[in-house]
């Protein structure tokens, strides 16, 4: 009996640690899309970008691990606001096909440039030492990194959380979402609040692509590859709701560590019709802010 | 404006003389044929409906499925093959609509994707049944209607796949000109109005859904019996977006997109692949990139502008 509750206890934090990886990468397209209603497929370029950059600052020019990741995300949070300035922002209004079509595009360009530059095989990350042992933790001995990546996962999302609720910004951005109109009449400089929140999602998105880089390998395929599971936390969350996101990634990245534990053969087919069960009962999502 | 029964036309005695005008080509003409089946189902819900799907490889790969193993395991005869990958096609249709036309948007996409995903796994955990990672393999395919059997040439292929999409290009045709179309393309622009006028949205839209799957598994079909053989990336998201780029390629909504985006495409995609297989996906997406900043409404839309253009210049 006590062996299984270890098991269980373990599943679920080797759960916990990739929903948290699974949130970063997701939260930000959740509110892009629920401010912008911008459905931009191409989210996990950046974070493919931010594994690339960290992995390359560190190998190649020596820079510890913090700091690469640090260098990362503030590069590939600017990249992401001059895009939006330059070219995301010209497809608000259109289609939601010429939205698709400007993702995938770009996903293709980005797909084909990493490949040139980096090669077709994963980058394996070197973690620093204080990374790579095991830590007790109370409710058992995990791996230090995913340790880690839960405890940086809860943080942010606190922060997150209260930077929506609790700041002036937040209010702004939630202001947006609610009623672009509205807040436009209010005096909020929408545009302004478009292009932050854009390259903070994207930020957030290369933080989850470098520290996760050893859980979801950095390689060509990256923004292919885990696209179906941050539409799954956007979706079934309900498109712009934050703390929903968290909860749903968690959720997922337990149950999917669950079922591929107990039923290996089985495990993909399942977790995707628990997912299409979910979205049966509930097409918006569990608390969707906008049916976008 | 042209009359579209006098272009109809014209599509219709292209597919005719091409055996005539290319007769090294055919191979390629037939998979062009194939291609342009698929494309055009998906014009039905991304260019008319308004759905946007990145899982339309799911009905191609369920018709490539049903067709192979129903030559394997129940008869070679091939017209009942089309009918057997369109009815499986169809029926896939009928399901995953249950679950996806509840949603649109962002949650329509993934799930989608979803669906493409989930049929791909299962296919390639039946080994028994599908060959698994390697294909359905040894499918041999009867004479088209007992008296045509295929040659070396690729010739029977050819007026076989060619026939059949005239005959869609044919249901397709009076689909969009109909009443039904037009109430498809009113669900586009407005679907709250559509309803709020009384026409029975989910109905329409589920219905267009499973004419275009079963019209992607016929597709699917002809691919298996002319190639003989199943590939389990006929199940693939990357031949989703394949399509729909294809599609737009063309220009999506406007009846001959799919006729135009897939040679193209199909051309583009055997030239690059000799000069610079490596970089293949950087120019689909440049190319892509370029259509929404700079013709969007793909070919057909920039055709249209180029000859309004001439017109008033002429003036």
């Amino acid at each position: 009996m006590s062996e299984l509750a270890d098991l269980l206890v373990s599943l679920t934090f080797y759960g916990t640690a990739y929903g948290m990886v699974l949130y970063l990468l997701a939260v930000g397209l959740s509110v892009t899309l629920g401010l912008m209603r911008f459905v931009n497929l191409a989210h996990g370029v950046f974070a493919m970008a931010g594994g690339y950059l960290t992995v390359t600052a560190m190998s190649r020019l020596g820079v510890p691990f913090l700091a690469a990741v640090i260098a990362a995300v503030v590069i590939v949070g600017l990249a992401g606001m001059v895009l939006e300035r330059t070219l995301c922002r010209r497809l608000y209004a259109a289609p939601i096909l010429e939205q698709v079509l400007f993702s995938i595009g770009l996903m293709f360009v980005s797909v084909a440039i990493a490949r040139y530059l980096f090669g077709p095989l994963a980058q394996p990350i070197a973690l620093p030492e204080w990374l790579t042992g095991r830590l007790d933790v109370g409710i058992g001995v995990f791996p230090t990194y995913r340790v880690f990546l839960v405890g940086v996962g809860a943080l942010l999302s606190v922060a997150i959380w209260a930077g929506i609720e609790r700041t002036t910004f937040g209010a702004s951005v939630r202001a947006a979402v609610d009623n672009r109109r509205m807040a436009e009449s209010v005096g909020i400089d929408v545009n302004t609040v478009f292009t932050v929140c854009f390259g903070l999602g994207t930020a957030l998105a290369a933080l989850g692509g470098s520290l996760g880089a050893d859980l979801l390998p950095i390689y060509p395929g990256y923004p292919n590859d885990y696209l179906v599971y941050f539409l799954i936390v956007v979706a079934v969350a309900g498109v712009g709701n934050v703390r929903g996101a968290l909860a749903v990634a968690l959720a997922f990245g337990i149950v999917d560590t669950v079922i591929r534990y107990f039923l290996p053969d089985a495990g993909r087919i399942l977790i995707f019709l628990v997912v299409m069960a979910v979205l049966f009962r509930n097409p918006h999502g569990f608390a969707p802010k906008i049916h976008a | 404006m042209t009359s579209p029964r006098v272009l109809d036309g014209l599509v219709i005695a292209g597919l005719a003389v091409l055996p005539f005008v290319a007769p090294g080509y055919l191979d390629l003409g037939t998979r062009i044929v194939i291609l342009i089946l698929c494309a055009m189902s998906l014009d039905l819900l991304v260019g008319y409906c308004g759905l946007v799907t990145l899982g339309h490889a799911a009905f191609f790969g369920v018709g490539a499925y049903a067709a192979g193993i129903f030559a394997l395991r129940a008869s070679a005869e091939p017209l009942a093959g089309l009918l057997a990958g369109g009815a499986a096609a169809a029926i896939a249709g009928v399901l995953s609509g249950a679950v996806l036309l509840r949603s649109r948007r962002l949650t329509l996409i993934m799930l989608s994707l979803a669906t493409v995903l989930l049929l791909q796994e299962i296919a390639n955990k039946l080994g028994w049944l599908t060959g698994g990672a390697d294909g359905l393999q040894g499918i041999a395919i009867g004479p088209v209607a007992g008296l045509f059997a295929f040659d070396l040439f690729g010739r029977v292929s050819y007026v076989y796949a060619a026939t059949v999409l005239a005959l869609a290009f044919l249901v397709f045709r009076s689909l969009v000109d109909s009443p039904f179309g037009h109430s498809l393309v009113g669900i586009r622009e407005n679907e709250g109005r559509m309803r709020a006028i009384g026409t029975p949205v989910d109905a329409r839209l589920g219905t267009a859904f499973v004419i275009a799957a079963a019209m992607a598994g016929v597709a699917g079909a002809l691919q298996a019996q002319v190639a003989e053989f199943v590939a389990l990336n006929a199940l693939s998201v990357e031949f989703s977006s394949e399509i729909l780029i294809m599609l737009i390629l063309g220009g999506a909504g406007r009846r001959y997109g799919a006729f135009l985006g897939v040679p193209l495409y199909v051309v583009m995609q055997d030239y690059l692949a000799r000069e610079d297989p490596a970089n293949w996906y950087l120019w689909i997406g440049l190319l892509l990139l370029g259509i929404v900043f700079l013709a969007p409404g793909g070919l057909v839309a920039w055709i249209g502008a180029v000859t309004r253009r001439v017109r008033a210049s002429r003036a």
